[in-house]
């Protein structure tokens, strides 16, 4: 590099050989520590939890439960998400609705919801409607709360400048507000699915007959370390994955945004 | 030149009144003005005198406490294309291209196709910004913006053009360049103009008639007729009828921003 006065960490690797680095060295500790005294009662080594891989995915086993979680998440976040953009913008534009309604958002908000879980099983019982309740729940939290946000932060001068280029309410609406939203919409996004996430496994774990939580519950009852640990790897593998999707979106949708760098 | 002594834009004994942390605040107390057709008129004043106030006003975004404005005769109730606004922040879609941007008043009139793109392509080309024409305002510098900002109202063709301090937040050479801009483009496609502005240069050089501002409760102050030939350069800062003038209308705001440090 031309005129290095200073030296930084100058040891330049393309991303993915960072991220595989990463990843080798993960292995090696988690053998490590399964070879370990200590560790082995709680880790199985790689090698096992693949073996565990390929049973249970080879067996059919294993996609049941997958699926039947995403349903899960993905029914709750999608029903959040449609109700919490309306309630959000209400919330933005009438003060009586916002004085009325904030109070219990942040209220609830503040409850885990392995607090309330008892109570709405009493409700909607063990079922697949309870679960996709404590999702809707926890998903819509956290969704209108920032989508809120984001709508009381467009700038009311882009409101003005196109009023005066004869925009209507509609037009202001569709062509400003939405999509100066857009990124405190793909936030929530981001935030809700993870919130989503977090509460399934809760959810799951008062009672399911299938589902990532309910097979490491199961795993765990049965002391199959190795499949313990493959359902906790999926359950991170799924929220990545979901976190991946939305900043994929919010590169192609808010790319024209001004970033503080 | 048709109706060059029109009537375009008139103020009538505008008053605005509004509740400050203090109590009632008087921003503007008393304001007439007539603006003729195709006239270019600026407004200096110390700050808080009220000058963007009167600007919300003609443009329908703020009303009026008492008094009323008329263009062409009507009634001012709400903002209306026949008066486009540049506003010192630029105010420019930032999710849009300077294309899109510009395009955006002509489609909500309903343009299309090949005429929106020759339009547009049209005001790009006034701004010298055709290169930028798929560029996002992130990618722009503050004056690149201001002249997307200014081709995007001048675009929709409004017969009133409004701006607010559209220079200020430019560094000076910038703004020398966007006065000389201004100048010409108002030269080939003569507007009504109300242009505010903190800068005694800037105004002299851009205007017909020079409206000074007192101090709050804002009030006009006193009017000056500008009577240098177009077409105007930058050199015609160097004459001695501007610099005259200059030291006349500086000494007049002078004041004003005294009698607010008091």
């Amino acid at each position: 590099m031309a005129g290095n006065k200073k030296k930084k960490t100058s040891i330049t690797l393309p991303h993915y050989m960072w991220l595989s680095l990463s990843i080798v060295l993960a292995i090696i500790l988690w053998i490590a520590v399964s070879k370990s005294e200590g560790g082995s009662v709680m880790f199985a080594d790689p090698w096992k939890v693949f073996q565990a891989l390929i049973k249970k995915a080879g067996n059919g086993t294993l996609w049941p439960h997958i699926q039947i979680s995403l349903f899960r998440v993905i029914s709750g976040f999608s029903i959040a998400f449609a109700v919490s953009i309306p309630v959000a913008f209400l919330m933005a534009w009438y003060k009586p609705f916002r004085y009325l309604v904030e109070p219990w958002i942040q209220f609830i908000r503040n409850i885990p919801p392995l607090a309330y879980i008892p109570l709405i099983v009493l409700g909607s019982g063990v079922g697949e409607k309870s679960k996709v309740i404590v999702i809707f729940i926890a998903a819509f939290l956290t969704l209108v709360i920032t989508i809120y946000q984001g709508v009381l932060n467009v700038d009311q001068t882009l409101i003005k400048a196109a009023k005066v280029l004869g925009a209507n309410d509609r037009d202001i609406f569709f062509k400003i507000i939405i999509p100066a939203s857009t990124p405190y919409i793909l936030i929530g996004t981001r935030l809700g699915l993870s919130a989503s996430l977090t509460t399934l496994i809760a959810a799951e774990l008062t009672g399911a007959s299938k589902g990532l939580g309910i097979m490491t519950q199961q795993a765990s009852a049965m002391f199959e370390r190795d499949v313990l640990l493959l359902g906790i790897i999926l359950i991170g593998v799924l929220g990545i994955t979901f976190e991946k999707i939305v900043k994929t979106l919010e590169r192609k949708l808010t790319g024209w945004q001004e970033k503080i760098q | 030149m048709a109706g060059k002594d029109t009537v375009k834009v008139k103020i009538e004994k505008v008053v605005k009144k509004y509740q400050g942390r203090s109590g009632e605040v008087v921003a503007l107390n008393g304001v007439d003005l007539d603006i003729r057709e195709n006239e270019f008129v600026c407004v200096v004043g110390p700050s808080g005198c009220g000058k963007s106030t009167l600007l919300n006003i003609i443009a329908g975004l703020q009303d009026a406490t008492e008094g009323r404005v008329l263009v062409d005769g009507k009634e001012v109730e709400a903002p209306g294309r026949e008066r486009g606004v540049v506003f010192q922040q630029y105010a420019l879609f930032p999710w849009m291209t300077v294309r899109k941007n510009v395009e955006f008043g002509l489609k909500l009139q309903g343009m299309k196709g090949d005429e929106l793109r020759a339009t547009a392509d049209k005001y790009i080309k006034m701004v010298d910004l055709e290169q930028f024409a798929n560029a996002y305002p992130k990618e722009l510098s503050g004056g690149m913006k201001q002249r997307v900002a200014i081709a995007r109202a001048y675009a929709v063709n409004p017969q009133v053009l409004l701006m607010d301090e559209p220079f200020g937040a430019l560094d000076a050479q910038t703004r020398t360049q966007l006065q000389t801009e201004l100048i010409k483009t108002w030269e080939q496609e003569q507007k009504t103009c109300f242009f505010i502005t903190h800068d005694v240069e800037e105004a002299i050089i851009l205007a017909q008639r020079v409206v000074i501002m007192s101090a709050r409760p804002g009030r006009i102050k006193e009017i000056v007729e500008i009577n240098i030939p177009h077409p105007r350069t930058q050199e015609t800062k160097m004459t001695k009828e501007f610099l005259d003038l200059k030291n006349y209308i500086w000494a007049q705001v002078y004041k004003e921003y005294l009698a607010i440090r008091k």
